[in-house]
């Protein structure tokens, strides 16, 4: 079907910070692509056209680390809930960590999320594929196998690589494919038995804490090795200023290293697990204020290159129990924006940057610009999300489109809302019912 | 006994943390009067008769469980012990299950010891019951600060301006953090002492600017006990500690961090030493101090029934506002 998005603000980072488009103007989509973008377009003919005025026109948002739970734990969350709670978003582009059961170690586990992303069609899934075989730490996964089959990354995530010598391996072996290796930092010596980030807080809650240099350890240790590789590193969930200064003397050398902050750790502080709160358990923890704000810094000068929710469903099984005992991880797709809008419209971050974040500069990390995904460059896929920024509205945990509910903000207010979102030209998420 | 018909404040016992020195003095008041009650040949009041107590306890414990036990027998309430091995970890009945079983058969208080930070609050999260922290973690123990503010009262008269060395295992102490709570609120100062590896950042701070004016650390324990009203040691809690080593050896630890006979001599001549228990002798005090003329640790232990008794009395009571509550004859 062809559409005119006629008369919203449209912001497209995607020409670079300083050509970025940032006007009222009409988008005319056709055969699923962007045609034109112009003032005073024509309405296709057959097709339709809807007034967007007030709206933000931007292009679909990229989410580079999610865990949607397929295959293996499809009771937290499936391929299909997973990416219906991404296009509720705003998002159209959707990248999933490799921790599933079976791990996605090999072409034939990429394949089948490959397959069964594009037949629930709610966003493009993009597989990462694991770093080691069985997330084992020990041999190598079949990086090269898995490229071809997909692949736009490749992870251990939810565990460290602790062995030097195997991140070593791994930075040069994805070097010979043009992959980017994305790590969870954290030093498990320093990390033991955590539950939270180590501070009054946790002295006060009696739960262990893991400290901040749990993850600025690795980062430095993994930024010397980059520089020995000459591979493309990727910090997942940076959450210490100690981690964004060193990125921040590293991007200075000249290293191609690039980061994601998440919104809860741009949000919330570890006093919010002060009633023993599970949902708020996650690694790594939420931190404490000067951490908090070194990452909205790092967010608002590029150190840190995007935002990247991820979301970690888990069930009751994991959540409803002991905070010691509990999973680590908090869902996050169906919350991002308002929590990035906010940011600029308390002028942490500039409104073009917070939608960069989401768009432009996660596709270009992850090379999914060279597919027309964080663009609305004319003939690009017409991946595209209509926000209303004014939208006031309440999370409801019961109400999420993702089969998990272990949401922090449950109850809280926010501004904010994708109002229309398209893959391909095609709505995945359309509330008010604008093309029905 | 006109304290206690006043309507308690709160439906749970969490914490000291919740708690006002209004509510401190309150239960120290009232266990004393059910001190006096221990001293009779009939030891029994009728006030609990018909409510239940279950005793929910998911860790090894003799000392605190028994006393509770007592304390509820003594009150008339029917007392049952329930002994749950473990902690859920997504096998088998997890911690919210085991607490709404327990409720269906609708006791009126539950008295929890588990060993997750936090479990007693999930628990009260999720049942009609008052809950009693009977130790979570290394989070609280409440009725142990309770017992040893009211033993430190009845020795020194007043707990206000007095100075309190509390030396051990910090870190890993609920016992710790809830003493530091309530001798704070209640106007005494507390110095923390441990080796570095033992002390948790902020420890100072655990009650905000209550407990940061009130509560100073220190890696010397002569420097500790030097001029102290009351000495309160606690032991290594070997089965919390994980990962890296704290500290080298108990010998070394002994010799550094233990109360001897000669490191009391610095301690004000009419100090009070006392211990949670159990007692690991030779580590962190030696026999001859535990077992001393100074010592106070088996009086702790008794007044441990009367606190609960308070405790389980302003909980588990009538209703607020019922007419012939009183604490029966225990006044």
């Amino acid at each position: 079907m062809d559409l005119l998005l006629r008369g919203g603000r449209v912001i497209d980072p995607s020409g670079g910070p300083d050509r970025a488009v940032d006007a009222a103007h009409d988008v005319l989509i056709r055969e699923g692509r962007i045609a034109e973008i112009g003032a005073g377009l024509a309405a296709p003919a057959g097709g339709r056209a809807v007034d967007v005025k007030d709206r933000l026109v931007v292009p679909g948002l990229v989410d580079l680390h999610v865990h949607l739970r397929e295959p293996g734990q499809e009771y937290k969350e499936d391929i299909e809930s997973g990416t219906k709670a991404g296009a509720a978003g705003g998002f159209t582009t959707l990248c999933c960590m490799p921790n599933t059961d079976p791990v996605n170690d090999g072409r034939a586990v990429t394949e089948l999320i490959a397959r069964r992303g594009r037949d629930a069609g709610w966003t493009r899934v993009r597989p990462i594929g694991a770093i080691s075989r069985g997330l084992e730490g020990r041999a190598l996964a079949e990086f090269g196998e898995m490229r071809e089959a997909g692949i736009v990354a490749v992870s251990d995530d939810g565990r460290p690589v602790m062995d030097a010598g195997l991140m070593r391996r791994a930075l040069e072996y994805a070097r010979t494919f043009d992959l980017p290796v994305v790590q969870h930092a954290e030093d498990l010596g320093l990390s033991a038995g955590f539950a939270m980030h180590e501070g009054p807080v946790s002295t006060r809650l009696g739960l262990q804490g893991q400290p901040s240099p749990a993850e600025s350890v690795m980062v430095a240790r993994d930024l010397e090795l980059t520089e020995l590789t000459g591979g493309r590193y990727h910090v997942a969930h940076a959450s210490v200023t100690r981690t964004v200064e060193l990125l921040r003397q590293a991007k200075r050398k000249g290293l191609r290293v690039s980061a994601e902050v998440t919104p809860h750790h741009l949000a919330l502080l570890d006093e919010a697990c002060g009633d023993y709160d599970t949902s708020c358990k996650v690694a790594p923890p939420l931190r404490a204020a000067v951490d908090r704000d070194s990452l909205r810094e790092g967010l608002a000068d590029g150190t840190i290159d995007c935002i990247a929710t991820d979301h970690a469903p888990h069930s009751s099984i994991e959540k409803d129990v002991e905070f010691g005992a509990a999973a680590c991880g908090m869902i996050g797709l169906e919350t991002a924006l308002p929590i990035a809008l906010g940011l600029a419209r308390d002028g942490t971050i500039s409104l073009s940057r917070a939608i960069d974040a989401l768009t432009r500069a996660p596709a270009r990390l992850f090379s999914l610009e060279r597919e027309g995904v964080g663009t609305l460059s004319v003939g690009a896929p017409a991946d595209v999300c209509v926000i209303d920024p004014d939208e006031t509205w309440i999370v409801d945990r019961d109400k999420m489109r993702s089969r998990a509910r272990n949401t922090p903000f449950h109850g809280r207010e926010m501004t904010g809302a994708a109002v229309l979102t398209l893959m391909a030209g095609r709505p995945t998420w359309d509330p008010l019912e604008a093309l029905s | 006994m006109t304290t206690a018909e006043r309507p308690f404040p709160h439906r749970h016992l969490l914490g000291i943390a919740p708690l006002a020195a209004a509510d401190l003095e309150r239960i120290l008041d009232l266990s004393e009067r059910f001190v006096e009650l221990h001293e009779r040949p009939i030891k029994k009041v009728p006030t609990l008769r018909g409510r239940t107590v279950i005793n929910l306890f998911f860790e090894p414990s003799t000392r605190t469980r028994v006393s509770f036990e007592i304390a509820a027998k003594r009150l008339s309430a029917d007392a049952i012990n329930v002994s749950a091995a473990g902690s859920s970890t997504g096998k088998g009945e997890t911690l919210v299950d085991t607490a709404q079983n327990l409720m269906a058969m609708h006791p009126d208080v539950i008295v929890v010891r588990h060993g997750g930070s936090g479990a007693p609050a999930l628990i009260a999260k999720h049942v009609d019951a008052a809950v009693i922290n009977a130790g979570d973690g290394t989070h609280e123990h409440p009725t142990q600060a309770l017992l040893d503010c009211a033993t430190i009262r009845h020795h020194k008269g007043q707990i206000a301006g007095l100075e309190v060395a509390i030396v051990g295992d910090i870190e890993h102490s609920r016992v710790a953090r809830s003493g530091i709570l309530a001798l704070a609120k209640l106007g005494a100062r507390v110095r923390v002492c441990a080796p570095a590896t033992l002390l948790p950042p902020g420890i100072e701070g655990i009650g905000g600017e209550e407990t940061a004016a009130r509560v100073r650390s220190f890696y010397r324990v002569d420097e500790a006990v030097e001029g102290a009203d009351v000495v309160m040691m606690l032991r290594i809690q070997g089965e919390r500690i994980g990962g890296a080593p704290r500290f080298a050896n108990t010998r070394e630890y002994a010799r550094f961090f233990g109360l001897t006979e000669a490191v009391l001599r610095r301690a004000h001549p009419e100090a009070i030493v006392m211990h949670p228990g159990p007692i690991q002798r030779g580590v962190e005090i030696v026999p001859e101090v535990a077992e001393g003329p100074r010592s106070v640790i088996l009086d702790q232990v008794s007044r441990g029934v009367a606190v609960r008794m308070a405790a389980l009395y302003l909980l588990g009571g009538p209703e607020p506002g019922a007419e012939g509550a009183g604490a029966g004859g225990g006044g």
